[in-house]
């Protein structure tokens, strides 16, 4: 009994000594490497990097990381260690990278970032691939690969085996195979290289495709560089297949591209669509109001700065009111008295536009404004290896039609959608009939106005939210209304949408600034032969 | 002929006697022409404020031959014409002794016949596409050798470029700078096939498919850069798509010669970090006058988060450019003061000193800096020394010939073939 206690003794201090010295004996060589990085050349960093590949340590996948993400410092002054940091309000939360330990918040002055370029930005995403090859999150896993594909050698080639043998996901299987494949290309073996080249050709990855290309290269007499006939008839067949697939991902990201700039056309000309359609008022300040949407996002989002990701939500009810109220505005204090006198009218709000542009440059600073756009509306949606859509645009063509919706039902559905289109078919009747048509006016102003102010709060996702904004989108939304058909709304949908994909389809071919330009000629001509636009409005409306 | 000689001598007369008068008068004037409403306000103020900053200073320090100097703001609305309008103002009506304004070429070409005629000074502080030498105005921006080639050279030797995208608004700047840039990538080596040249409107917004077409000309093998004379408000979008459509820095870097500091701060600037920009300053350089000169602007301006740019720091070169020669001169006299500046040496911000050529343009050292998420630039590479500034580009074929040397040959335009001095062309 006391000698086992004996021992116990002797023996746990002395295993705690023994851990502790290999930990110290790991801690020393990581150390020693890491040292490397407090250099100032890229170059160094670089062999930093390499060397670090080399050793299996939980804390180097980390390392690279933060240097990548730029949160990697060393302290100014002895011993200048080498710290992870992450942003706290009162400025950094240290935490020393080999021990550990956390060393408290410091001021930014006193640490020195671990400067990183571009070239070492891609180092560190190849060796964090690698790194991650065996990640939980199949996601991860692809995206590593991918990442590797770029550069496969001998050495990743092997790792990728490794994974192909355990990997479960067809997905990540399938660009496992396009990088064996890869790597196979250069195999001495005949039926290896042309199987590879079947894989190959079933891939939309780009790396595939410049894999192929090689392959099918000329010289300067024309004839083919590679003297394997067979290999080469081959890779040109699954260059042929691969193009023939890239291009059907082409029309679909035409067509996605040109719905996407409809959408946002739509929602810059529905509320002109009632404001000029319906009411018949010029309203050039349409754009300033498309701007105090915008805005007003900004505003929401400096008042919740902590819940970017529901702000949207908040903002598009303010900015409707926001908008809508100072339409109210408009119309009450300048339109109301200028009614069938459209010159007018269009000069008024022209100077309008000017005052709210200079209202906003007064208010706010000439200077843009930086709205955030949530987590939830950033990034990609995978179709295939060679098509993405942006998750943005995909919420704004639903938001759009939304929002299309939702104004449909107000003009069909209540009374006051009863009551605008009594009045804008005949005002004298509807007087007649007891609706105050004044306070209709007002109150159809503002709905357009606050519609404007909607599309502000979708827009200050995509473009600039500055003083100017308003002016980008007034022709636009005015080619729109005529081309689709004064007072129509359905007309105003399908004349967006179709403005949209025209362009887009154009814009390869003829360049952004000719495709504009033809647009323009072509809705000129359309109008000289259906000058009511594409829907034009029968019956005594009409008139 | 006879007629106009005449009237310009009136006008000479009568200038020189007006510059008496202001001498008698017991301030100096200093007009800044800068836009304080309209599309250009958001980059202009700023320079209205630099300007008001460094008189205010200069006047503590005691202004100028014992003199105060007064500053006459007037706002050219973004307006063009009205750029031409305020200058004759400024100078006929105010009387003022020098003029610092301007920020795109077109309304520099429209103050350009005014000032040589009424014979007015004028510091022009932008970036700018070069092939122009005035004799009544000094360029302190960057010409196309001292931003554009270095840039270009850095991507092709440092980062290994082979395919090139220029990206530019569709006017003057954009459009020469890029027919720089193409004559010189082409005496390079590069193939026609390899170079892709693309012109958006101003304030374009939808940058969809030519973000695709950049991706997809960029994934066919060969490192891929983007060289970007986009201009003003439409980066943002543009940056945004190319942020969404995961187009990083590591891939295809996109070069920026109008993107800096300011334009950053209406922007998150995440997905860009690692983009790049070409300037002789960023407000990240560490150097003392730099330091003061920030801390000075954060006092002025009472805001903490306002940014320094690169046009920011012209001013303030040209600025003390113009205070030397002044005090070297003796006197406001532009001919005196055009005579006195070439060759004055002030520190500029970075750490060194700049000179002002007989080409009325200066050395300044050329910076590449990369974007970080803080919205501030990390310095990547520079310049060995400073470059001198050419007035007139040795890649195009039009320039090739051309010297402007306002001290030996007195002229702004001379062709070295034919030997003759032919004016100015706007």
């Amino acid at each position: 009994m006391s000698i086992e206690r004996l021992c116990r003794l002797f023996f746990i201090p002395f295993m705690i000594f023994v851990l502790a010295g290999a930990a110290k004996a790991s801690d020393m060589a990581l150390a020693e490497v890491l040292e490397g990085l407090k250099d100032d050349s890229f170059n160094k960093k670089k062999e930093v990097i390499s060397q670090l590949e080399t050793i299996d340590d939980p804390r180097v996948m980390k390392v690279f990381q933060q240097m990548l993400d730029g949160d990697l410092h060393f302290q100014e002054q002895e011993p200048q260690l080498l710290v992870f940091t992450a942003k706290t309000d009162d400025g950094l939360a240290v935490t020393a990278v080999v021990s550990g330990e956390t060393l408290g918040v410091v001021n930014k002055r006193d640490l020195n970032k671990v400067k990183v370029n571009n070239s070492l930005r891609k180092d560190l995403r190849a060796a964090i691939a690698k790194l991650s090859l065996n990640n939980k999150d199949s996601k991860v896993r692809r995206d590593a690969v991918r990442n590797m594909l770029r550069d496969i050698d001998s050495e990743s080639v092997v790792l990728l085996r490794d994974r192909q043998s355990i990997e479960t996901e067809g997905l990540v299987l399938d660009v496992l195979a396009v990088g064996v494949a890869i790597y196979e290309l250069g195999s001495d073996d005949a039926s290896l290289r042309l199987a590879a080249v079947d894989i190959l050709g079933d891939s939309l990855e780009s790396a595939a495709r410049n894999a192929l290309l090689p392959l099918v290269e000329k010289n300067e007499n024309g004839q083919y560089k590679l003297e394997d006939r067979e290999l080469r008839s081959a890779a040109i067949k699954a260059l042929a297949r691969i193009d023939a697939k890239l291009k059907y991902n082409e029309w679909a990201e035409t067509i996605y591209f040109g719905l996407s700039l409809g959408s946002v056309l739509l929602l810059a000309a529905i509320g002109l669509a009632i404001t000029f359609g319906v009411m018949g008022v010029i309203n050039m300040a349409h754009g300033e109001l498309i701007m105090i949407g915008a805005y007003t996002t900004y505003v929401v989002q400096l008042l919740m700065p902590n819940s970017i990701e529901y702000s949207l939500f908040v903002a598009i009810p303010a900015a409707f009111v926001v908008a809508g109220l100072v339409g109210v505005a408009i119309e009450r204090g300048v339109i109301q008295f200028l009614y069938g006198r459209p010159l007018e009218t269009l000069l008024a709000t022209f100077g309008i536009s000017l005052i709210l542009q200079q209202l906003v440059r007064t208010i706010f600073s000439p200077l843009n404004r930086s709205v955030e756009t949530p987590e939830w509306m950033s990034g990609t949606f995978e179709v295939n290896s060679a098509l993405a859509l942006t998750y943005n645009r995909g919420y704004i063509i639903i938001f759009s039609l939304l929002v299309f919706i939702a104004l449909l039902m107000v003009l069909k559905k209540t009374s006051l959608g009863l009551h605008v289109r009594a009045v804008s078919q005949n005002r004298q009747m509807a007087r007649a009939m007891g609706v105050r048509t004044g306070w209709v006016d007002a109150m159809t102003f503002g709905l357009g106005s606050g519609i404007a102010g909607i599309a502000g709060v979708a827009l200050s996702q995509l473009t600039n939210v500055g003083p100017n904004m308003g002016q980008a989108y007034i022709i636009d939304s005015f080619m729109v209304v005529v081309f689709g058909g004064v007072g129509n709304l359905w007309g105003t949908l399908v004349a967006a949408m179709s403005l949209g994909v025209i362009n887009k389809v154009l814009e390869p071919w003829a360049g952004a600034v000719l495709a504009k330009i033809l647009v323009l000629i072509f809705i000129i001509l359309f109008i000289q032969k259906r000058p009511k636009g594409l829907f034009p409005q029968r019956g005594r409306a009409a008139e | 002929m006879f007629k106009k000689s005449v009237a310009s001598f009136m006008v000479a007369a009568a200038l020189g006697m007006t510059s008496t008068i202001v001498i008698a008068g017991d301030t100096i004037k200093v007009g800044v022409l800068h836009s304080l409403s309209g599309t250009m306000a958001i980059s202009e103020t700023t320079l209205k404020d630099t300007m008001l900053m460094l008189i205010e200073e200069q006047n503590k320090k005691g202004g100028v031959l014992g003199k105060k100097l007064e500053a006459v703001v007037v706002d050219p609305a973004s307006n063009w014409p009205l750029f031409a309008e305020k200058t004759r103002e400024l100078i006929e009506k105010e009387k003022v002794d020098v003029i610092f304004g301007c920020w795109t070429s077109v309304s520099r070409k429209s103050v350009l016949p005014v000032i040589e005629e009424l014979n007015g000074l004028m510091f022009y502080p932008v970036q700018y596409e070069g092939e122009e030498s005035s004799k009544n105005v000094f360029y302190t921006g960057a010409a196309p050798n001292q931003q554009a080639i270095p840039a270009v050279d850095y991507l092709m030797k440092e980062v290994g470029v082979e395919r090139w995208v220029l990206a530019g608004t569709d006017y003057v700047y954009p459009r020469t700078t890029n027919k720089i840039l193409e004559a010189y990538l082409k005496g390079k080596g590069v193939a026609e096939k390899d170079i892709m040249i693309n012109y958006t409107p101003f304030g374009h917004s939808d940058w969809q498919s030519i973000v695709a077409d950049i991706k997809k000309f960029g994934s066919e093998g060969k490192k891929t850069a983007v060289v970007s004379t986009i201009n003003g408000d439409a980066n943002v979008p543009f940056y945004k798509e190319l942020g969404n459509q995961g187009v990083s820095a590591e891939d295809i870097p996109v070069v920026a010669f109008s993107v800096g500091e300011e334009e950053l701060s209406g922007i998150d600037t995440g997905p860009l970090v690692g983009h790049l920009a070409a300037w002789n300053y960023f407000m990240s350089v560490e150097a003392d006058a730099n330091d003061a000169f920030i801390n000075a602007w954060h006092k002025f301006i009472k805001d903490k988060k306002r940014v320094t740019n690169d046009p920011m720091e012209a001013h303030y070169i040209g600025f003390n450019m113009w205070v030397n020669a002044v005090e070297k001169a003796g006197t406001t006299d532009t001919d005196k003061v055009a005579d006195a500046i070439i060759g004055v040496e002030v520190p500029n911000l970075t750490g060194g000193t700049s000179k002002m050529l007989p080409n009325h343009h200066i050395t300044k050292p050329v910076l590449i800096g990369e974007i970080q998420d803080d919205g501030q630039f990390e310095v990547v590479w520079e310049t060995k020394g400073l470059v001198p500034g050419d007035a007139w580009s040795d890649f195009l074929p039009g320039s090739k010939d051309i010297e402007a040397d306002w001290v030996t040959l007195k002229c702004g335009n001379y062709n070295t073939k034919t030997k003759t001095c032919s004016g100015q062309n706007y």
